[in-house]
C-alpha cells in the first residue's frame, strides 16, 4: 500500500493530522495501537482552560475537530476570566471521557481519504534524508510520501509508583521501544521528559456533603464558531473543590523517600507547572492546605478525577494520602496515580512548518515536540497535517506569526527557544495577546482557512456573514446619534454620568469609560447579538491599547520581514559571538525577528547578522 | 528601518555647545513642532538655521537647527542637529522633547550602522563597520552597566523586582482564576502598589540631580544692581579659597567666572558684573537679561544694599529669584541698614571690607545642597541622558497606569504599562525579560493540576 500521508498515533494531535490532510484530498493513514483510544484522555477530564480555550477557538477557526468534539461531548462549561479584561477570557469545559474518543471517532470515520488500522510502529524508512515509509513492529512495510509522528507519551515510557516502574504507557498499552533509538540514529537529540497524573476514585465512595459545589455558567457558549450549544444549562454537572490538611502534608513528608520523584527513580525533567502534590508539600512549606478539586471523568462510568493531586507515591501512601482528605476518609481509589517518562525530541530540530531539518517530508507534533497538554497537541497536529499536505503540493508552509495566534507563539516558542519541561500554554507567554483573544479568533484565522482550504464553503460563508454584522454595527454606531430628552437626561444624572452634546453619535459615547453598550441598548435599540456587541464595544473601548499593540507588532513583523537564506554559513559571518553562532548554527532561524527572540543572541549579534545580509546577499 | 533615532552627538558636559542628532523619516517633521522661528519643513537642505527650542510655550534654548535631507546625508535619510548651549540640564531636555515628540533613543552605534544599511559606506567597508558595531555596542554595554554602581543597580533591581512581583500576581490570576491563595489584584490594590512604585522613580530621578551636581558641579549666579558688590563678593570668595581664575567664556548668555571647590564639588560662579557694566541701557535690559540667568542657574546669589531701600528693580529681582532655589546676601552691613526685607526671605549679611559673613554663605550653600553628607561612593545617582530618559520613560507609563486606573481599564490591559516600565528598567541594568516571568511565577506560586 502506498498513502500521500501516514499520520503514527491516534491522540490529540494525531487525529487533527488526520483529519485535516484527508480533508484536504491527500490519501491519509492514522495508526493507532487501540481504535478504542483515540482521542483519549489520560489526564484531566477537560478541554480549554486559560489560554488553552482560545486554541481551541483557533482550531475551530482553521478547520480542526476538537471545539466541534468538544461541543458535543461535555458535561459543564464556563467561561473563566470572565469578571476581568476581554483579552482573557477563555472557554473551559468538563469533557467526557467516554463521548469524547466516540465523537471523534465517528468523526474521523466519516472524513473521505481517510484509513484508519490499528498497529505498533517501531522504525521509519528514510532514503537519502527523505521520508519513504514505516515499518510496523510485525515487519510490515507501509509506504508514503510524508510522515507525521504524533506519538505522544508512548517513546519508551514508563509508568512510575514508589520504585516500581513499568514499561508502557497510559492504561498499560504497549510503548513503542524502538522508535526512539532509531529517530536517534537518524540524528535526532532525543530527551527524557515527565508527568504525572492523579488518582481516580470510585464516587459512590465519596462524602459530598464535606465538600463544597464549582458549578457551570449560566450562559451558552460552544467552542466552535458553526455549532449551536446542544447542551441543557440546567443539566450541567458539578465539579467540587476540597483541600489537603495537616495529616495529608505529615503523611507525604514521612514517605517523602518513598515517592519515584524524591526516591530519586526518575530521570525525566518534570514541568513547574504541574507539580505534583509532593513537590508543592516540599517547596511550599508554610501552605497550610492545597486545593483540589474533584472533577468527574464520565456521565458512563463512576470514576472522579482529584485535580491537584498527581503523585509518583507508592499505593499503600496513596490509600493513605486520599483517606486523609475530608470527604474522601473511606473512599476507593480505582486508578492510582502514576508519573510516567518518556522520549521526545528536541524541537529545535524542527522548521516552523513543524517539518524536521533533517528528514524531509517528516513532521512530528504533539507531546513528541516536548509539549504537554490535548489542546498544544491538537494545535501541532492540525499545522502539521496542513503543511505535509502543502508539501506535497510544493506549497509555501503556513506559519502562524505570534501575532496572530497562540498557535504560533507555541510553535515559535517551541523552534526557536526549545523547552526543558513539557511545554504548557500560559497567556503570559504571549506578548500581544489584546489582540489573540476568544471573541475574534475567526476574525483572525477564517480568511486563511479559506485559502488554505480547510473549512468548508458553508463555514466560510458563516464567518463572512459575522463580519457583515460586526461592520453593520460600526457603521450603525457611527451613523446613530443620541438625541437628549428629559427622560435621557434624568438618565445620565442618576449615573452620575456628565451629559453629552446632543446628537452625539454612539460611538463617541462609547469611547467613554464609563458608558458600556447596554447603557446605551436602555436608551437606543441597538438591534444586534450579544456576540457582535461584545467585539465591537473592546475595539472601540480599548482602542488606545490595540493601537499601541498593533505598534509594537509592526515593529516585530519588519524584523520577521527580513528572512535569512536556507543556505547561510554562520562560520563566515565575523565577530560574532560564539554562542550566538552556535544557536544560531543548530537552530538556523528563517527571518532576523527569529533570530532576535533566541536566547543568548543579542543585539549587537543581530546587527553583525544584518550587516553581513546586506553585503552578501543585498538583502534589505 | 522607518523610525526616527535621536541621541545626543558631543560628550555631555564637555563641551560648550551640545548637538543633539535626529536621523530618520519624521526627523525634520519632529525638530519642526518644537521649533518656533521658521517652518523646518520648508528650508532648503544643508541649511542652518536660528531659533528657539520650544516646549509648548516655554522658550528653551536658543539653538543652531541644520537641516540635512537625504540622500546626502551621513546615514542617507533625513537629518536634524540641533545646536544647543551645552549643559546637561538643556540638552537632556531637549532630547526628552524630541524622545516625546516621536524619536526614538539610537542604540549605540545606530548612526553608522544605518550609514551602512543605505548604502552610505561601500560594501569594502562593510567589515569594518561591523567591527565597529561590534566594539561600540560591546564598549557601551558595559559601560551601561559599569556607568552605574552597585548600589544604583541594587535599588532599580528592588524596583523591578516589585513591578515583577505585581505582574507575576496578575498573571497568576489570569493564569489561575480559581487559584484561591494569590491575592487578587484590583484596582485599589494596584493603585497602593504603583503609587509606591511611582515614589521610588520618583526619588531615583530627584536623585539625579544629585548625580548631576558631582559630575558638573553647582552653577551659581550672582545677579543684583550694579553697585551693591558682586565682583568684590566674587573675589572675596575666591581669593579666600584660592581657586584659580578662569576665563571660560562659555556661551553668548552666560560668562563662567571662576570655580571654586567646596567639600570636593565644584561652585561655577556666573557673575553677570560684565555683561551689566558694559551695557548702557542698564535700567531697562538688565532685568530681562537677569532673568535668562535666573533660568539656567541652578543657585541664585541676589545681591543687595543694606545702606539703601529697595528700588523698583530690587523688587522686581527679589519676585523673579522667589521660583528658583536662592540665597539674597545683604552687602555692607558694616554701613547703616536701610533697607526693609520680609522676613521669610532667605538672607544672609555681611561685607566685603571685613569679609564678614561670607563664611555663611559657604556654610548655606553646604546646607542647602547637603554638601556634606554627599558621598561618591554611597548614593544613588543617575548620571546619564541615557539613565535618566529610560527612568523618566518608566515613571511615565507607571503614571499612566493610575490615569487608567481612574477609568476602570481591566487589570490586564493596565499591565501592558507595567511591562512597558520593567522592560525600561531592564535596559538600564542591562537584563532582558526573557524567562524571568515565567519562572517567578512557578518560583512564587503554588500552581498546577
Amino acid at each position: 500500500m502506498n498513502y500521500d500521508i501516514i499520520v503514527v498515533g491516534g491522540g490529540h494531535a494525531g487525529c487533527e493530522a488526520a483529519h485535516i490532510a484527508a480533508f484536504l484530498g491527500k490519501k491519509t493513514l492514522l495508526i493507532t495501537m487501540n481504535k478504542n483510544n483515540i482521542a483519549d484522555m489520560p489526564c484531566n477530564p477537560s478541554i480549554g482552560g486559560t489560554a488553552k480555550g482560545v486554541i481551541v477557538r483557533d482550531i475551530d477557526a482553521l478547520g480542526g475537530l476538537m471545539g466541534k468534539v468538544a461541543d458535543e461531548s461535555h458535561f459543564q462549561i464556563k467561561m473563566l476570566n470572565s469578571k476581568k479584561g476581554p483579552a482573557v477570557r477563555s472557554l473551559r469545559c468538563q469533557a467526557d471521557k467516554i463521548t469524547y474518543p466516540q465523537n471523534m471517532l465517528k468523526k474521523l470515520e466519516a472524513t473521505n481519504n481517510l484509513t484508519i488500522k490499528e498497529a505498533l510502529v517501531e522504525d521509519i524508512i528514510v532514503k537519502d534524508n527523505k521520508i519513504k515509509g514505516i515499518i510496523l513492529s510485525n515487519q510490515e512495510k507501509i509506504m508514503c510520501n510524508s510522515l507525521i509522528l504524533t506519538t505522544g507519551t508512548y517513546l519508551k515510557s514508563n509508568i512510575l509508583r514508589g520504585d516500581v516502574s513499568l514499561e508502557g504507557g497510559p492504561h498499560g498499552e504497549k510503548r513503542s521501544n524502538f522508535l526512539s533509538d532509531n529517530l536517534k540514529k537518524l540524528g535526532f537529540t532525543i530527551q527524557r521528559l515527565k508527568t504525572g497524573t492523579p488518582p481516580r476514585i470510585k464516587a459512590s465512595s465519596i462524602d459530598f456533603t464535606k465538600c463544597s459545589p464549582e458549578y457551570g455558567d449560566n450562559i451558552y457558549y460552544t467552542f466552535s464558531h458553526d455549532d449551536e450549544p446542544i447542551y441543557k444549562i440546567e443539566d450541567q454537572q458539578k465539579c467540587y473543590l476540597i483541600y489537603t490538611n495537616n495529616k495529608t502534608h505529615q503523611i507525604i513528608l514521612d514517605n517523602l523517600d518513598k515517592s519515584s520523584m524524591y526516591g530519586g527513580y526518575v530521570t525525566g525533567v518534570g514541568p513547574r507547572y504541574c507539580p505534583s502534590i509532593e513537590d508543592k508539600i516540599v517547596r511550599f512549606k508554610d501552605k497550610e492546605r492545597h486545593q483540589l478539586f474533584l472533577e468527574p471523568e464520565s456521565m458512563y462510568y463512576d470514576e472522579w478525577y482529584i485535580q491537584g493531586f498527581s503523585t509518583s507515591m507508592p499505593e499503600d501512601v496513596q490509600d493513605q494520602m486520599v483517606h486523609s482528605l475530608e470527604g474522601l476518609e473511606t473512599s476507593i481509589i480505582t486508578k492510582y496515580a502514576y508519573a510516567i517518562e518518556y522520549d521526545a525530541i528536541d524541537p529545535l530540530q524542527l522548521n516552523p512548518s513543524l517539518e524536521t531539518k533533517i528528514i524531509e517530508n517528516l513532521f512530528t507534533a504533539g507531546q513528541i515536540n516536548g509539549t504537554s497538554g490535548y489542546e498544544e497537541a491538537a494545535a501541532q497536529g492540525l499545522i502539521a497535517g496542513i503543511n505535509a499536505s502543502r508539501k506535497l503540493e510544493e506549497k509555501e508552509p503556513f506559519i502562524l506569526k505570534r501575532n496572530e495566534s497562540y498557535i504560533g507563539v507555541l510553535i515559535d516558542d517551541l523552534v526557536t527557544k526549545g523547552t526543558q519541561e513539557p511545554y504548557r500554554m500560559l497567556t503570559s507567554r504571549a506578548e500581544y495577546r489584546l489582540l489573540l483573544r476568544h471573541d475574534n479568533a475567526d476574525l483572525r484565522l477564517r480568511e486563511y482557512a479559506h485559502t488554505l482550504g480547510t473549512i468548508t464553503s458553508e463555514m466560510y460563508e458563516n464567518y463572512q456573514n459575522h463580519l457583515a454584522e460586526i461592520n453593520n454595527l460600526k457603521e450603525f454606531l457611527k451613523t446613530t446619534k443620541l438625541e437628549i430628552n428629559l427622560e435621557i437626561k434624568e438618565k445620565f444624572k442618576n449615573n452620575d454620568f456628565s451629559l453629552p452634546l446632543n446628537k452625539t453619535p454612539l460611538i463617541e459615547l462609547l469611547k467613554r469609560p464609563e458608558i458600556t453598550m447596554e447603557f446605551l441598548d436602555e436608551m437606543i435599540n441597538i438591534p444586534f447579538d450579544n456576540s457582535i456587541k461584545d467585539i465591537v464595544s473592546i475595539d472601540i473601548k480599548y482602542e488606545g491599547y490595540i493601537v499601541k499593540t498593533k505598534k509594537e507588532i509592526e515593529k516585530m513583523l519588519k524584523l520577521e520581514e527580513k528572512q535569512i537564506p536556507k543556505d547561510i554559513d554562520y562560520k563566515k559571518i565575523k565577530n560574532l559571538a560564539s554562542e550566538a553562532r552556535d544557536k544560531l548554527e543548530r537552530i538556523r532561524p528563517i527571518s532576523i525577528g527569529q533570530a532576535s527572540r533566541i536566547s543568548g543572541v543579542n543585539p549587537a549579534d543581530i546587527s553583525i547578522l544584518a550587516v553581513y545580509l546586506k553585503k552578501e546577499y543585498n538583502n534589505d | 528601518m522607518e523610525d526616527t533615532i535621536a541621541a545626543i552627538s558631543t560628550s555631555l558636559g564637555v563641551g560648550a555647545i551640545s548637538i543633539i542628532r535626529l536621523s530618520g523619516k519624521e526627523a525634520i517633521n519632529i525638530v519642526n513642532s518644537i521649533f518656533n522661528q521658521k517652518d523646518l519643513t520648508k528650508v532648503k537642505t544643508h541649511t542652518i538655521n536660528y531659533g528657539f527650542i520650544i516646549d509648548n510655550e516655554e522658550e528653551i534654548d536658543e539653538v543652531l537647527v541644520s537641516v540635512m535631507r537625504k540622500p546626502k546625508t551621513f546615514t542617507m535619510e533625513d537629518i536634524v542637529e540641533i545646536n544647543c548651549h551645552g549643559g546637561i540640564a538643556t540638552t537632556t531636555k531637549i532630547l526628552e522633547l524630541v524622545i516625546d515628540h516621536g524619536a526614538r533613543l539610537a542604540e549605540p552605534g545606530e548612526f553608522t550602522k544605518r550609514a551602512f544599511l543605505n548604502g552610505r559606506i561601500s560594501l569594502l567597508e562593510a567589515e569594518s563597520v561591523s567591527d565597529l558595531i561590534e566594539s561600540v555596542s560591546e564598549k557601551q554595554r558595559k559601560l551601561a552597566i559599569n556607568g552605574l554602581n552597585g548600589r544604583l543597580t541594587n535599588v532599580i533591581k528592588k524596583i523591578r523586582d516589585k513591578i515583577l512581583d505585581l505582574i507575576a500576581n496578575i498573571e497568576v490570576n489570569i493564569d489561575y482564576p480559581e487559584y484561591e491563595d494569590a491575592i487578587e489584584v484590583t484596582h485599589n490594590y494596584l493603585k497602593e502598589k504603583v503609587n509606591k512604585i511611582k515614589k521610588d522613580l520618583e526619588l531615583l530621578l530627584s536623585n539625579a540631580s544629585v548625580g548631576k551636581i558631582i559630575k558638573s558641579g553647582i552653577d551659581v549666579a550672582l545677579i543684583g544692581r550694579p553697585n551693591v558688590g558682586k565682583s568684590s563678593i566674587l573675589n572675596a570668595l575666591l581669593n579666600e579659597d584660592k581657586a584659580i581664575v578662569t576665563d571660560i567664556s562659555g556661551t553668548t548668555r552666560d560668562i563662567i567666572e571662576a570655580k571654586m571647590v567646596l567639600n570636593g564639588i565644584t561652585i561655577n560662579l556666573i557673575d553677570t558684573a560684565g555683561i551689566r557694566e558694559t551695557s548702557d541701557i542698564v535700567e531697562k535690559i538688565g532685568v530681562d537679561k537677569s532673568k535668562q540667568i535666573i533660568n539656567s542657574a541652578d543657585l541664585i546669589i541676589l545681591v543687595l544694599n543694606n545702606n539703601e531701600e529697595l528700588t523698583e528693580e530690587d523688587k522686581e529681582l527679589i519676585n523673579e529669584v522667589q521660583e528658583k532655589t536662592n540665597i539674597i546676601f545683604v552687602n555692607k552691613n558694616d554701613l547703616k541698614t536701610k533697607i526693609k526685607l520680609d522676613n521669610k526671605l532667605n538672607v544672609i549679611k555681611g561685607n566685603t571690607k571685613e569679609l564678614n559673613g561670607l563664611e555663611d554663605l559657604k556654610q548655606k550653600i553646604i546646607e542647602m545642597y547637603n554638601l556634606d553628607k554627599i558621598n561618591e561612593k554611597d548614593l544613588t545617582y543617575l548620571s546619564n541622558v541615557r539613565q535618566i530618559t529610560l527612568v523618566k520613560g518608566a515613571l511615565e507609563s507607571i503614571t499612566k497606569i493610575l490615569k487608567d486606573i481612574e477609568k476602570n481599564i481591566p487589570i490586564d490591559m493596565l499591565e501592558i504599562n507595567l511591562r512597558d516600565a520593567f522592560d525600561k528598567l531592564g535596559i538600564l541594568i542591562g537584563e532582558t525579560y526573557e524567562y524571568e516571568l515565567i519562572d517567578k511565577l512557578f518560583k512564587n506560586f503554588c500552581l498546577g493540576k
